[in-house]
């Protein structure tokens, strides 16, 4: 399968490549996550029971509370955050927690991003160039 | 600040402020006449801690936050943390984090309903305010202008006196663009928490400014408070406009940018379906939860009213959770001792979703919750509880059956 790119904002953090787990559902790490074991833990997220830990993860948009800001730093000081999080739209508080936890980050792409990617593709995230390349399953 | 002129903790700020503002297309920054940081022990983990007592480290001047900066709730109560099962371990780890956030000047408040106790904000103030209830009750309520700060931008705002204008600091992102008519008078506070997660599954974003027109006569500062709260948890909403209550909503033509779109309406049957939507707890309730926000002098008079003479199931825990001010004030007016002679438990300084509440869950055996809160019904799934949303009087009265 071609590669494809796909544009979107300018984002954070530095560029690298992963696998993606994506789904058309919103995140918040403080509502949706079971930190210490690194799964999906709301009953009712498109992505409950999944291990995110090392993934792209692509999801909607960002949601809730504040901790998010704090919970990405302390994640990825215990290797248990994604590899980088996409998102169709953020909030302050994701981009923000990015920036902290230095979680390479992008939103608004020219798609909808959650149906372009699929979950188990490769994908490269370069924030600073505003750049994702899927290179296949 | 950013040479690092001004010491490691602007530069430090200052850096992680710029990334955040070209996410935004920030044009500039604008000064803050106040922060408010969220860093609870739960959400700040040792990683946080570490982080802020490296900052606490530096010299005095280099240190310290330049606008009065407040706390929001913290993880654990000194007072009751042993009587929820918290440990030692979060307690130690606690007071570090209260040591190194004071080191940097910042004074503990560790209140949620800061807008109700500390300081309002006022109309047309830029603000960083960290948890959602303050900040949406803050632009919608008081005409203030903040954008959700997460704890370390709170703290970097802090430290550098401003924060990357961009979001509600800018009059385009506070137009409304969702009108709902609302149908029916709400009564109780969980009603208006029920209509706030209504309009926040329905607006559902950040940049969603929902315009609720039809609201008869004003509501109450608590009210608005469980409203806001609610929308800004279901929706990640950060303004609303109330046509003829809300300062920077005269009427509802004021609010759009031309025509207004068509109103969604929303009637009791709505928010009947959303309580349903919870369930009942027929075959019994492990605790009970007066939290997210923090409780005004107002809703603690009126539980302490409602408990009076009665006393709590013994298989259910009744919680409170209200301000170090708040709770000093309710110990002054006897409030508490009411409460208490009921066999609740008053927490200060705290709000149960934020004091490691999976962990304190299973240590206590507490699945099955209700609450009056529809803020706290909505996040506490995430932490392993069955909640379900109830009036403050149905809440009391399942408290002492047992069961609802």
């Amino acid at each position: 399968m071609a590669e494809r790119t796909y544009r979107g904002h300018v984002g954070i953090g530095g560029a690298v490549t992963g696998i993606a787990l994506v789904a058309r559902d919103d995140f918040s790490a403080r509502y949706d996550l079971d930190r210490v074991r690194g799964v999906f833990a709301r009953p009712g997220h498109a992505l409950y029971g999944e291990r995110y830990v090392g993934r792209i993860l692509v999801l909607n948009t960002a949601k809730g509370g504040v901790a998010t800001s704090w919970m990405l730093r302390e994640m990825a000081s215990r290797d248990m955050a994604p590899a980088a999080l996409l998102l169709n739209s953020t909030n302050p508080i994701m981009a923000q927690g990015a920036a902290f936890a230095a979680l390479p980050f992008m939103d608004r792409f020219q798609v909808d991003i959650t149906t372009a990617i699929h979950s188990g593709e490769r994908v490269t995230v370069d924030p600073q160039a505003g750049l994702v390349t899927v290179h296949g399953a | 600040m950013l040479a690092g002129a001004l010491g490691e903790p602007r530069r430090i700020a200052i850096e992680q402020q710029l990334q955040v503002g070209r996410v935004f297309d920030a044009q500039d920054f604008v000064p803050v006449a106040q922060a408010h940081v969220m860093a609870d022990t739960e959400s700040l983990g040792e990683t946080g801690v570490t982080w802020l007592e490296s900052l606490a480290a530096h010299p005095r001047e280099q240190r310290r936050v330049r606008v009065p900066t407040i706390t929001d709730p913290r993880g654990l109560d000194p007072c009751t943390y042993r009587k929820v099962g918290q440990t030692e371990a979060w307690a130690a780890l606690e007071q570090r984090a209260i040591d190194a956030l004071r080191a940097l000047g910042i004074l503990m408040t560790d209140t949620c309903i800061n807008y109700q106790t500390v300081a309002p904000p006022v109309m047309g103030e830029h603000l960083a305010m960290g948890d959602t209830g303050v900040v949406i009750y803050s632009n919608s309520v008081c005409g203030a202008r903040s954008n959700f700060e997460g704890g370390p931008a709170a703290v970097t705002a802090a430290l550098t006196g401003r924060t990357p204008r961009y979001g509600l600091h800018l009059d385009r992102h506070r137009r409304g663009t969702h009108l709902f008519e609302l149908r029916w008078r709400p009564r109780h506070l969980s009603d208006w928490g029920a209509l706030g997660g209504i309009v926040g599954r329905a607006a559902g974003s950040y940049w969603a400014v929902p315009v609720i027109a039809g609201v008869i006569g004003a509501p109450t500062t608590d009210q608005l408070k469980h409203f806001g709260a609610a929308l800004a948890s279901y929706g990640s909403v950060p303004l609303f406009h109330m046509p003829g209550v809300t300062p920077e909503a005269p009427d509802v033509a004021a609010c759009f940018d031309g025509p207004p779109p068509a109103p969604r309406a929303v009637g009791e049957a709505d928010v009947r379906a959303f309580y349903d939507g919870f369930g009942r707890h027929a075959d019994g309730v492990d605790v009970v939860v007066f939290a997210a926000p923090q409780l005004s002098v107002y809703e603690l008079s009126e539980l302490a009213c409602l408990l009076e003479g009665r006393r709590v199931h013994a298989d259910t825990t009744l919680l409170v959770a209200t301000s170090p001010e708040n709770k000093a004030a309710a110990d002054r007016m006897g409030l508490t001792a009411t409460i208490e002679a009921a066999g609740g438990i008053v927490m200060k300084g705290v709000c149960f979703y934020q004091m490691h509440a999976r962990e304190m869950g299973e240590v206590k055996g507490w699945r099955r919750l209700l609450t009056n809160s529809a803020k706290l019904a909505n996040i506490i799934s995430g932490y392993g509880y069955a909640p379900v949303l109830a009036d403050m009087a149905a809440c009391v009265d399942a408290a002492v059956a047992g069961r609802y």
